[in-house]
């Protein structure tokens, strides 16, 4: 990799004074699971490095009835974290399926969030994309059997982290601080579609921080998480989904139904949520909601089986968290 | 266009790299004062050449003097001879980097050597107690839990910080402890054999 220099601030002040407005020039590393990886592979080439994990929080705290994450926490302490558990199943199923023990114990909340695409053309230093400021996206004409289905255009990448589903999902806000201050932003808002903004992922500035994540109280929910992979350990998956139903004498009152891997952005699915408002949730119900969070899909040449496996990903988090025995 | 550096160490020595580096060394020792960094506004960078790094590797200090750029695995086997764990992929992805920092298990090959200053750093060279193996690597031998060995020492560290969490892990805790580390000959049941088999009170 190149060499860099290395800046160890030990608040969040000092640490955004260290970032620069330029685009890689100086970025924060959390575990660096993912950004020395892409500096090994000159995918990424800052000037500095700014280690982030004495600067920012690396707790849990309790907040308006919800909890508030520190952005510097590991995940093996949020995947084993009792209280989060509790009040947020989905997001610990999904912590405790990332990566590996070794990465576990590295990788932070923040880091995971903001992650960098896991394409392989993105990936290859080569392949000059527009993620790497280039002016094409190699997927819809090469190999592109774990790309994007829905959202997908100009850049057909799926959105790399596990965390950002059931965050979606649980209405979370994002914490950014940067030059002029802090600012509060919904996960809703936090990532964005190529279309708005091709080059990143989200809406953090070079010389901001995303500092803390903020979960509103739950309510009575009931959750269920599903991801479908080809290797139960250290993979991505293929497809996975976070449901979340607010139930009502038997009936589901209301439901949020998000997506990981199938598109740019957690890929919420407005159809699915709808469809089962009022409804009893059966295997024949969840089905068909899982048909309606993919209808809008649009493959690309290798990738039509991943709408089937979308499908079960959804349907089977559906009827997980209605209670029901899933495969 | 950035300088390519692909030596094994990250730490090719050219005129260009020398010059970087007598010029920041000075730099840095001013900085590398706990006291000298919370006097200033704002901390100070060091780097992108050579800077005083001190590690604490099986209960003794090592002081190195390396890149930021170098990682835990190439200080330790470049610089310190300390060669017992491997390098594999170098991506975080096969394990046979696997280190202990603080009790927990780490790819040293993704792990930065500066980063780890003032942190407990174990390697499979500081298991064994003179000739006495440690229970894991003594189990490995008992149940040939290897073919060409290339990953063992990374699977012995990965197990030990496993068992020292978990002492009585269940195999499933085992197969889910060990998922971070792979073994391109597939002894997988063996090692999980051999991991099974070291009992709780010896695993320390």
């Amino acid at each position: 990799m190149k060499a860099f220099a290395y800046v160890n601030p030990t608040n969040e002040k000092d640490a955004v004074a260290a970032l620069s407005p330029q685009l890689e020039h100086s970025m924060p590393i959390g575990g660096g699971q993912d950004l020395l990886a892409r500096m090994k592979d000159y995918v990424t080439q800052p000037d500095r490095i700014v280690n982030v994990k004495s600067a920012l929080e690396s707790t849990v705290t309790p907040f308006q009835g919800g909890l508030r994450i520190g952005a510097a926490m590991k995940m093996v302490d949020l995947s084993e974290h009792a209280e989060v558990a509790r009040m947020y199943p989905a997001i610990s199923a999904a912590a405790i399926e990332v990566g590996t023990p070794q990465i576990r114990n590295q990788a932070t909340v923040g880091g995971n969030l903001n992650q960098r695409p896991r394409c392989w053309y993105y990936r290859n230093e080569e392949f000059v994309c527009f993620k790497k400021g280039g002016n094409t996206c190699f997927s819809p004409a090469g190999e592109n059997q774990f790309h994007a289905i829905l959202g997908g255009g100009p850049s057909f990448i799926v959105h790399p982290s596990s965390l950002a589903v059931p965050m979606l999902a649980y209405g979370a806000t994002f914490r950014l601080s940067g030059p002029k201050g802090e600012r509060l932003v919904p996960a809703a808002d936090y990532f964005t579609l190529p279309t708005k903004n091709l080059r990143t992922e989200n809406v953090l500035a070079p010389d901001e921080l995303l500092t803390h994540v903020m979960l509103p109280a739950p309510g009575e929910l009931r959750s269920g998480h599903y991801e479908v992979r080809y290797k139960t350990s250290h993979d991505w998956p293929i497809a996975f989904a976070t449901v979340l139903l607010s139930m009502q004498g038997g009936k589901v009152r209301t439901a949020r139904v998000v997506m990981g891997a199938v598109a740019p952005v957690p890929w919420r699915a407005r159809a699915a949520e709808q469809f089962l408002a009022g409804k009893t949730i059966t295997e024949a119900t969840a089905a068909a909601a899982a048909d309606a969070a993919l209808r809008d899909a649009h493959p690309l040449s290798q990738n039509a089986y991943k709408i089937e496996v979308a499908k079960v990903a959804v349907k089977r988090a559906i009827l997980r968290a209605a209670g029901m025995q899933t495969a | 266009m950035a300088t390519r550096d692909d030596s094994p160490d990250g730490m090719k020595f050219n005129r260009r790299n020398f010059l970087k580096s007598t010029g920041v060394v000075g730099l840095a020792e001013t900085v590398a004062a706990p006291g000298d960094a919370a006097a200033q506004s704002e901390p100070a960078a060091v780097g992108p050449g050579d800077v005083p790094v001190r590690l604490n590797v099986n209960g003794r200090p090592i002081d190195l003097m390396i890149e930021p750029r170098v990682t835990l695995l190439d200080a330790l086997r470049t610089r310190a001879n300390l060669t017992g764990n491997k390098r594999g992929c170098d991506r975080g992805t096969c394990g046979a980097c696997t280190m202990l920092v603080d009790g927990r298990t780490v790819y040293s090959c993704s792990t930065l050597a500066i980063e780890v200053q003032g942190k407990q750093i174990r390697t499979v060279d500081g298991l064994a107690n003179g000739d006495q193996l440690h229970p894991v690597q003594q189990a490995f031998c008992d149940r040939d839990a290897l073919m060409c060995g290339f990953c063992t020492p990374g699977f012995i560290m990965a197990s030990v910080g496993l068992l020292e969490k978990h002492p009585n892990a269940t195999p499933e805790q085992i197969r889910k402890g060990l998922d971070g580390n792979i073994c391109r000959c597939g002894t997988f049941p063996r090692i999980f054999e051999a991991v099974s088999s070291v009992k709780g009170g010896q695993r320390g």
